[in-house]
């Protein structure tokens, strides 16, 4: 067999929201060696009783059709959908950076800041806190950008997504 | 609909009751003492006394494999619940139907490191089909009704419910609930028809059919077996099976070749290879059946029936997909053969390669002299009983293989063994759970001299309830699939598999209110047994088999179907780093 191409996969998960039922989705990844690049979870029903994760894993399409069917029979999991093999849907993570520094780099910190639309959501004479959101090679490139003008920390979401179009997973 | 108020371990046991549970395993503990005193108030549920909480486990799974239905265990918190985990992750990997209800320290104290408190939904939440921690007592109820669904349907496995001893107290009031449902859980268990009518013309296609079963078809229940041999009947297919589908077709009929795998048959492997068409029943290409994966059966068109979507492609990339229960899919199978209009196909050249593949004769073995050897002590075993339709289970290793080939079974739900986990110590304990499910029948558990040691224990339980269970040992003094696998693979550095300071058997058995009887040479073999079989209660026999015998055919792990070693002069050369590190 030729080893078929690994490849990053959104998943979008709809479980009940219940004590336990995060463990159960982490658990089987690592129990069967499946790889986690990124994980987010939050209630999204009004009533409470469902939650949505979403995790980015990434293999070969036979390991993704197996990890699916591997969530797909866990008691508490509704849904389960690959958004990457259904087609076009918008991947969004936000961060919060933390910079500090005095004179040019303040003011390079803050130009850049603008030209990436990253919003200052906390200030001190010797730092900001920027929140930037977008797709994951765009928070990347703007962490970049801000080693080089005195990054202290980043706190990050990891990947929400969602399909384009009308209708739900 | 009845409602009444009552106190948690009643509604417990009220639940139990309406489902239908006739016998508990278990063991008591500070953290169930509610559940007891509830049981001890009433007379629809037995209550099965073991000596250690695994043994709990495999005697539900015992149970349940050879009545189909669930298995209930009862524990206490703590020490209870993981001396069951064993249990529950053999039942797990077997896909055995069980609900292991265990005892927790009250709510306010979860979490505390208090007296034999453990997190047993967080330990066994990998090892069980489905688990709850009940905190809740108005669901209490409806969560013991829906343990059992979970288990039962689908593709069975243990559900845990942990029973925190406050809820067990708590005033609470029990009511009936309708018809089973989830709001997620939902099975599949009708075929997908157009996947269905594809496979049937595959099947009447094809030139080397070969039928491979395996133990979906015996959880499917026992109208599976019967529409298997139907549409063998139908396409003339010879048929193979997994060591869990044993006695989903009849070893004694001519189509069927036997077991396949690490220790199947010559000609059940070599038409596993040489076919054309591969029907997957209800088994899931494990490792011990497949050898090399990209060696597997080259040439064949594979369909896989699963109840479960996850075994399918898991392993092996297969032509057709049918998730569904495969009892559904035989009978849509059969029906749109016959609505077809198709008729067997000219298999002549295909039985002709299986019959030259026979005559190879890889089970045959020469008793002479009068060392048993072990295969002839399961084979004249064979002979003494079959005619009474026993109920088989095993330990784990060698005995159990030589059971597997040598001891034909006929019907579903006789053979119990632990296949997935190949849990030491499993047989004995199943074999008490199968005699109190089938009180009228013939029991007896194959064992090893080394695995029976793990829950020898139970000769206990079978005493206390007076169960007429057997256990034939075949002792060997050794561990002997390690030391097999040592003399192949280690050169024959037998590191700890020697059973050094064995017990006195007989004296053993006799200490436990057993018959104990001793079989020493071939001369004593048929009398031995037929003494086994006339001794009314519990009989314990040691029966002492030629020492270094080694169980073949086999294929060595990583090694491809057609790589299989018939005996043990074939075994040559050393083995790359890759396959030594293989199980």
């Amino acid at each position: 067999m030729r080893p078929a191409l690994s490849s990053p996969h959104t998943l979008s998960i709809l479980v009940d929201n219940e004590a336990g039922v995060l463990a159960r989705i982490v658990g089987l990844f690592a129990g069967r060696g499946y790889n986690i690049e990124s994980l987010t979870v939050a209630d999204v029903s009004d009533d409470h009783l469902v939650s949505r994760i979403t995790v980015v894993t990434s293999g070969p399409p036979a390991v993704i059709e197996q990890i699916m069917a591997q969530l797909d029979r866990l008691v508490p999991v509704h849904r389960v959908r690959d958004l990457t093999a259904l087609g076009p849907h918008v991947e969004r993570e936000m961060a919060l950076v933390k910079v500090a520094g005095v004179g040019d780099k303040r003011v390079e910190a803050l130009r850049l800041a603008d030209i990436f639309r990253a919003r200052p959501v906390d200030t001190t004479t010797r730092s900001f806190v920027f929140e930037v959101s977008g797709s994951t090679e765009k928070v990347d490139s703007f962490i970049a950008l801000m080693r080089e003008v005195g990054l202290v920390e980043v706190a990050r979401t990891g990947v929400v997504a969602i399909a384009r179009g009308p209708e739900a997973v | 609909m009845t409602t009444q108020e009552l106190n948690g371990a009643g509604v417990i046991v009220r639940a139990l009751t309406d489902l239908g549970v006739e016998i508990v395993f278990g063991y008591p503990g500070g953290a169930v003492l509610p559940l007891y005193d509830a049981l001890f108030a009433q007379s629809k549920i037995k209550h099965i006394l073991v000596r250690h909480e695994q043994a709990a486990v495999h005697a539900a799974e015992g149970y349940a494999r050879s009545t189909g239905k669930p298995g209930v265990v009862l524990v206490t918190s703590g020490p209870g619940a993981t001396n069951a985990v064993t249990g529950i992750t053999d039942a797990m990997m077997d896909s055995i139907p069980l609900v292991v209800l265990t005892g927790q320290v009250p709510t306010h104290l979860i979490g505390t490191d208090a007296f034999q408190e453990c997190d047993t939904v967080g330990i066994t939440r990998h090892c069980s089909k489905h688990n709850y921690l009940v905190k809740d007592i108005a669901k209490l109820g409806d969560t013991i009704h829906e343990a059992f669904y979970v288990a039962t349907s689908g593709r069975p496995g243990p559900v845990v419910v942990d029973l925190p001893k406050d809820i067990q107290v708590a005033k609470a009031r029990y009511v009936r609930p309708g018809a089973p449902s989830h709001k997620t859980y939902k099975p599949q268990v009708k075929g997908d028809l157009a996947a269905i009518e594809a496979a049937v013309e595959m099947l009447a296609a094809a030139e080397r059919p070969i039928l491979y079963t395996g133990g979906g078809i015996i959880n499917s229940g026992p109208g599976a077996s019967v529409l298997l041999r139907e549409l063998q009947r139908l396409t003339g297919a010879p048929v193979t099976s997994t060591l869990m589908g044993l006695g989903c077709f009849p070893a004694t009929s001519p189509a069927f070749l036997g077991m396949l795998g690490m220790h199947g048959t010559y000609e059940a492997n070599m038409a596993m290879h040489g076919a054309d068409l591969m029907l997957c029943l209800g088994a899931r290409f494990d490792d011990r059946v497949t050898g090399r994966l990209d060696a597997f059966s080259p040439g064949s068109r594979k369909i896989h029936v699963d109840i479960d979507r996850s075994s399918i492609n898991k392993t092996v990339r297969v032509d057709l997909g049918i998730v569904g229960d495969v009892g559904h899919v035989l009978e849509d199978m059969i029906k749109v053969w016959k609505a077809r209009g198709h008729r067997a196909g000219n298999l002549r050249p295909w039985w002709a390669k299986i019959d030259h593949w026979r005559q190879r004769d890889s089970l045959g073995f020469a008793q002479t002299g009068s060392e048993i050897l072990p295969q002839y002590a399961i084979r004249r075993l064979w002979e003494a009983t079959h005619a009474r339709n026993p109920i088989i289970t095993t330990e784990v290793g060698q005995h159990q293989m030589w059971a597997a080939q040598h001891f034909g079974f006929e019907d579903p739900n006789k053979w119990l063994t632990s296949g997935g986990l190949g849990t030491m110590g499993y047989g004995l304990p199943a074999a008490i759970g199968a005699q109190l499910g089938n009180p009228g029948a013939l029991v007896i558990d194959i064992a090893g001299e080394a695995s029976i040691q793990m829950n020898i224990q139970e000769l206990g339980t079978a005493s206390q309830y007076r169960l007429p269970v057997k256990v034939f040992i075949l002792n060997n003094e050794y561990m002997g699939m390690v030391r097999q696998w040592q003399e192949l693979n280690h050169g024959g550095r037998y590191s700890e598999s020697y059973s050094e300071a064995l017990p006195d058997f007989v004296k053993l058995a006799e200490a436990y209110g057993w018959t104990g009887l001793r079989i020493e040479t071939a001369d004593q073999l048929d009398d031995g047994i037929a003494a086994m079989l006339a001794a009314d209660g519990p009989v314990m026999v040691d029966c002492r088999v030629a020492k270094l015998a080694n169980c073949f055919p086999m294929i060595p792990s990583g090694a491809a179907h057609t790589d299989m070693v018939l005996h043990g002069d074939e075994t040559v050369g050393e083995k790359d780093e890759d396959a030594a590190a293989l199980v």
